[in-house]
């Protein structure tokens, strides 16, 4: 993407700043955090910190869509959120990365009326963009060395170096589906091929159950028989073959293949395939057109959910004729302009993103049980694991320390990577294990768990690994050794710091009670601790809200 | 590597028939009502008691050799039994085990040997998850761990109101096959972390060193008082379950759970007998969870996967596993509580018989699946007998092959689960808890 050319001067400051390490801790400037202040003061009427007053950007076809059925069903939406809110929560949904204060506070003391769909901007060019949808990728094909399905290291890193460059790219979506679909060749030399090894069992079923799954959004389990049959026989001509290097195998057009071939499409179209013809070819030239809604269908629903945490056909990956549609014109509108941008998926993110309809409030106004089904507030969702643990490993300094079933060849793992730029499903932490990380058996989404346990509580609560984190963090001991008389702006620091955002009048006064009460003992490092392990713990810093 | 001809692989298409999902074939199931109805079928606790209350799995995660361990063959040579020329005499009729395990021979009435396991498989993955799960590897659905089934039917799901929770790991997970597979993260196991031979046992999450109750209390009333987003969504869903999750949590923390991990209010003879290591003092942590009600313990007992300088391993390791399982079993007992506690003890194979002295192996032993032995007593299993022989040289099974449905089945069986019942998988079909094996089925000579 490119990001030079006329750009303002703000634009420019947030690139340079929002471009530099994430890791870094800086200092806010009491001029700036005044600022901050004052946003608190201006707004009664809404809840703060969440909401807003004022409704960010200009209202767009997806939130007339949206609102036009909210109204048809009197449900009253929820408020806009406010740009605490907003700056962490793009960066999660997007980069899967914490903004840092330095980044908060810039944001939040810009005066741009543009400043949320500049973000965006610069957000989607972001390095962590391709990391972190690279994991998503790699989640749904099923990406690991090992069991239930058997890619082995060799090609699993060949296969996220092409998924990642597709990613980094923003390789058009309907060519990406075709390479995926139609490649042949060595699993090392042709990366796309491992999509036919990332499958549980290599007959033609197995496959057509994986394809319909990861294009269409379809579970063919839920088919009969003959419709399963007939969906596989575009799949009875993919042959594998060993070869002398170890690992290697190759994917090829099965040349016993001699007879035409007589297969139904899923939309009960006939087709016959002449002898020496690649079936999967043909399946692909069905697919992969604008007028095929199930091919646009569920990515444009996929998209959707990705964002706003709920499909407007829910579960995304379950579509079936009755499983409803909770707003046809919206998926309609979604899927017109994914084909008209030229099959380019971040057109579709941009257009989301800047959406009042995404831009609103996590705290529903309406008692109706349907008001999320139909976008009436933001869902709210744990942070993935993998952006749980970066986001605790960067506030302790501290690494996760990962493992591998796979004996060999042994896996190399640098402990400093993130791990939302791991490859294999198959290297993993206990933390991952515990927080749900998706096992990449079959490919659905629900695979990621987001379920509370009570072992997370603990985990969260009382681990060692907390307690060390609370107690390295280089941004805390920052805020110790710079904490002076005015507890207030400790305060303020550690609130930046772990939550974005500032504290309210009320969190302020319970925290500075809480120094010079049950922590007085334990010194400011005590207390700071204490507010930083609390806070961690808050329902605010463990949930995209 | 793929196993080679697996006698265990059932298709698909074979489980759904046997299964009670014959239902598959309509197209766009109502997978709700579908569900709903399958549930009634559910291999549930029957009505009458089964003798076995819970289990203790002490899984020897690796490998580890039948030979040098429970079916010595001192005769086949030093090809195949190194040093390990002698076996000693037990006191169970016609048991002998390898003469490093003198402390086990005195309890051999506690527990019986099963020489004739086998499945064939030589991948540590895939061969684990058979162990676990009684299943073959790639059949388009991960089963769950025998703990996990255990966690299911004898789990917060029907009763179980303990202090800790039922399905509880010492100390490691062992990763995918102690997994909860299709029934999800609410079967998973609990995994303590920490070393309980150390003081203290630091137990993930529930003690923590330097921390009082004081300061964990005050710390807890911040966070409530602090919680402005749950403040801000009554009613939410998600984080009313989370509030319910973070009572348990405090309620191990700051409750009578922790006293359970104290190792220190124990005899420091007895303490010595378990012996004063990581895994003698696992053993013992067992019995105090089975005290506590705990369903199902996993003991993971890792380094027994000895390519190299098998026997410097083995002399090291020999010792520790006799003194821990030996105490465990007369422990539980001088307690009364071998009548209804499970013990078994296995790897996911056994080693290859023929020792390889070459480079770079110099003395190792590989995997072998073909032919291995397991151990199992207590919860109603005859202590004392051999079922099943491997042959002179430990190379394949002579008589009575056991496969690891059958084995597992066994231990459903004595739990009250039946092991012929069936279970949701999680996409609206029903799957058998067990299949059935080429073998002669469940272990009837010892229950």
């Amino acid at each position: 993407m490119n990001i030079s050319g006329s750009l303002g001067v703000w634009r420019q400051s947030l690139i340079r700043l929002l471009g530099v390490g994430m890791m870094g801790v800086v200092g806010v400037t009491e001029a700036a955090a005044e600022k901050v202040e004052g946003v608190e003061k201006g707004m009664p009427s809404v809840c703060f910190p969440y909401e807003s007053g004022q409704p960010p950007g200009v209202a767009t076809a997806i939130d007339r869509l949206v609102g036009a059925v909210l109204k048809e069903r009197g449900i009253v939406s929820a408020r806009p959120c406010s740009d605490e809110v907003f700056i962490r929560r793009v960066f999660l949904d997007v980069i899967g990365t914490l903004p840092t204060q330095r980044e908060v506070v810039y944001f939040i003391n810009s005066d741009d009326p543009e400043k949320r769909a500049r973000l965006i901007d610069v957000l989607l060019a972001r390095d962590e963009f391709v990391d972190y949808w690279t994991l998503k990728w790699c989640d749904l094909l099923r990406v690991k060395s090992e069991f239930p399905v058997n890619l082995w290291p060799n090609g699993v890193q060949a296969y996220h170096r092409w998924i990642r460059d597709a990613v980094k790219e923003n390789r058009r979506y309907d060519v990406f589906a075709r390479q995926l679909l139609t490649s042949s060749g060595s699993n090392f030399r042709e990366p796309a091929v491992n999509f036919y090894r990332a499958v549980q069992g290599t007959e033609p079923e197995a496959i057509a159950e994986m394809v319909a799954l990861t294009f269409m959004g379809v579970r063919t389990e839920r088919w009969s028989e003959n419709n399963r049959k007939e969906l596989a026989a575009f799949f009875s001509r993919v042959a594998y073959k060993k070869t002398v290097e170890w690992k290697e195998e190759i994917i090829y057009l099965a040349p016993e293949s001699t007879g035409s071939l007589m297969a139904v499409f899923p939309d009960r179209k006939r087709v016959t395939i002449a002898a020496g013809d690649d079936p999967r070819k043909v399946f692909a030239d069905w697919l992969i057109t604008k007028d095929n809604p199930w091919f646009t269908r569920s990515i444009a629903n996929r998209v959707w959910y990705w964002l706003m945490g709920r499909g407007i056909i829910h579960e995304p990956d379950d579509i079936r004729p009755d499983n409803p549609v909770s707003n046809p014109a919206l998926l309609a509108y979604l899927q017109g302009e994914l084909v008209e941008s030229g099959y380019d998926l971040k057109h579709l993110f941009r257009l989301i993103l800047n959406s009042r309809t995404y831009q609103q409030s996590c705290i529903s106004r309406s008692d109706d049980k349907y008001a999320a089904a139909y976008f009436a507030c933001y869902t709210m969702r744990r942070l993935d694991a993998e952006v749980l643990v970066d986001a605790l490993n960067g506030f302790g300094n501290t690494q996760e320390k990962y493992w591998s079933p796979i004996p060999e060849p042994f896996t190399f793992i640098p402990e400093d990577k993130r791990t939302i730029t791991l490859s294999d499903g198959s290297i993993t932490s206990q933390f991952l294990e515990m927080f749900g990380r998706p096992s990449r058996d079959k490919g659905y989404e629900s695979e990621r768990g987001t379920n509370p346990t009570e072992f997370q509580r603990l985990y969260m609560l009382n681990s060692t690994e907390m307690h060390t984190r609370i107690w390295r963090s280089p941004a805390l001991q920052k805020i110790i050794a710079q904490s002076g008389k005015d507890r207030k702006a400790t305060i303020r620091r550690v609130y930046l710091t772990l939550l974005s955002r500032r504290p309210t009048d009320g969190e302020m006064a319970i925290a500075l009670a809480h120094f010079s009460g049950s922590a007085r003992k334990a010194g400011v490092r005590g207390a700071v601790q204490d507010l930083a392990w609390a806070l961690l713990n808050t329902k605010e810093f463990l949930y995209k809200h | 590597m793929k196993p080679p001809n697996n006698p265990l692989k059932v298709s698909r298409r074979h489980l759904l028939k046997t299964g009670a999902a014959a239902a598959i074939g309509a197209p766009f199931l109502n997978s709700v009502n579908f569900a709903g109805a399958a549930e009634n079928k559910e291999g549930g606790p029957p009505d009458s008691p089964a003798p076995a209350k819970t289990v203790i799995e002490i899984w020897m995660w690796g490998g580890p050799s039948h030979l040098d361990t429970f079916d010595p063959k001192p005769d086949a040579g030093a090809d195949y039994c190194g040093p390990y020329n002698e076996a000693v005499a037990t006191v169970a009729d016609g048991m002998q085990l390898n003469s490093r395990l003198p402390l086990m021979a005195k309890q051999a009435d506690k527990f019986s040997l099963i020489r004739s396991m086998t499945h064939g498989v030589n991948a540590h993955e895939t061969a684990a998850y058979l162990m676990q799960t009684g299943r073959s590897a790639g059949d388009g659905q991960v089963y769950p761990s025998i703990g996990s089934v255990v966690s299911k039917y004898k789990g917060y799901d029907h009763g179980y109101k303990g202090l800790l929770p039922p399905y509880i790991v010492l100390t490691q997970p062992h990763g995918r096959f102690s997994g909860e597979g299709f029934l999800g993260p609410k079967y998973k196991p609990f995994a303590t972390g920490g070393d309980p031979n150390r003081d203290p046992f630091t137990v993930q999450g529930i003690i923590a060193k330097g921390i009082t109750d004081a300061r964990q209390q005050s710390r807890r009333d911040l966070l409530h008082s602090l919680d402005t987003l749950g403040k801000a969504n009554p009613n939410s869903r998600d984080f009313k379950k989370l509030d319910v999750c973070e009572e348990k949590a405090y309620s191990m923390i700051l409750g009578d759970a922790r006293k359970v991990f104290d190792l220190s209010s124990e005899s420091d003879a007895l303490r010595d007998r378990y012996g004063r290591h990581s895994f003698g003092q696992s053993c013992m942590m067992a019995r105090r969870l089975v005290e506590n009600g705990v369903r199902y313990i996993t003991i993971t007992y890792k380094g027994w996967d000895t390519h190299k300088m098998h026997f410097n391993t083995m002399n090291q390791k020999l010792p520790q596993m006799d003194q821990g399982i030996a105490t465990l079993f007369e422990d539980l007992a001088e307690r009364g509580l071998l009548d209804s506690t499970i013990v078994w003890c296995s790897g996911e194979f056994g080693r290859t018989p023929k020792v390889l002295w070459n480079e770079p192996w110099k003395g190792g032993r590989g995997h072998f699946g073909a032919c291995f032995s397991s151990l199992i007593g207590g919860g109603g299993f005859a202590g004392g007998h051999v079922v099943g022989a491997s042959n002179d040289k430990g190379m394949e099974v002579e008589d009575r092959p056991v496969y690891p449905q059958d084995f597992l089945g066994s231990i459903y069986e004595k739990l009250g689960i039946d092991p012929e019942g069936t279970i949701a998988n999680g996409r609206g079909e029903n799957v058998p808890i067990t299949i059935a094996s080429e073998g002669k089925g469940r272990l009837k000579e010892i229950m």
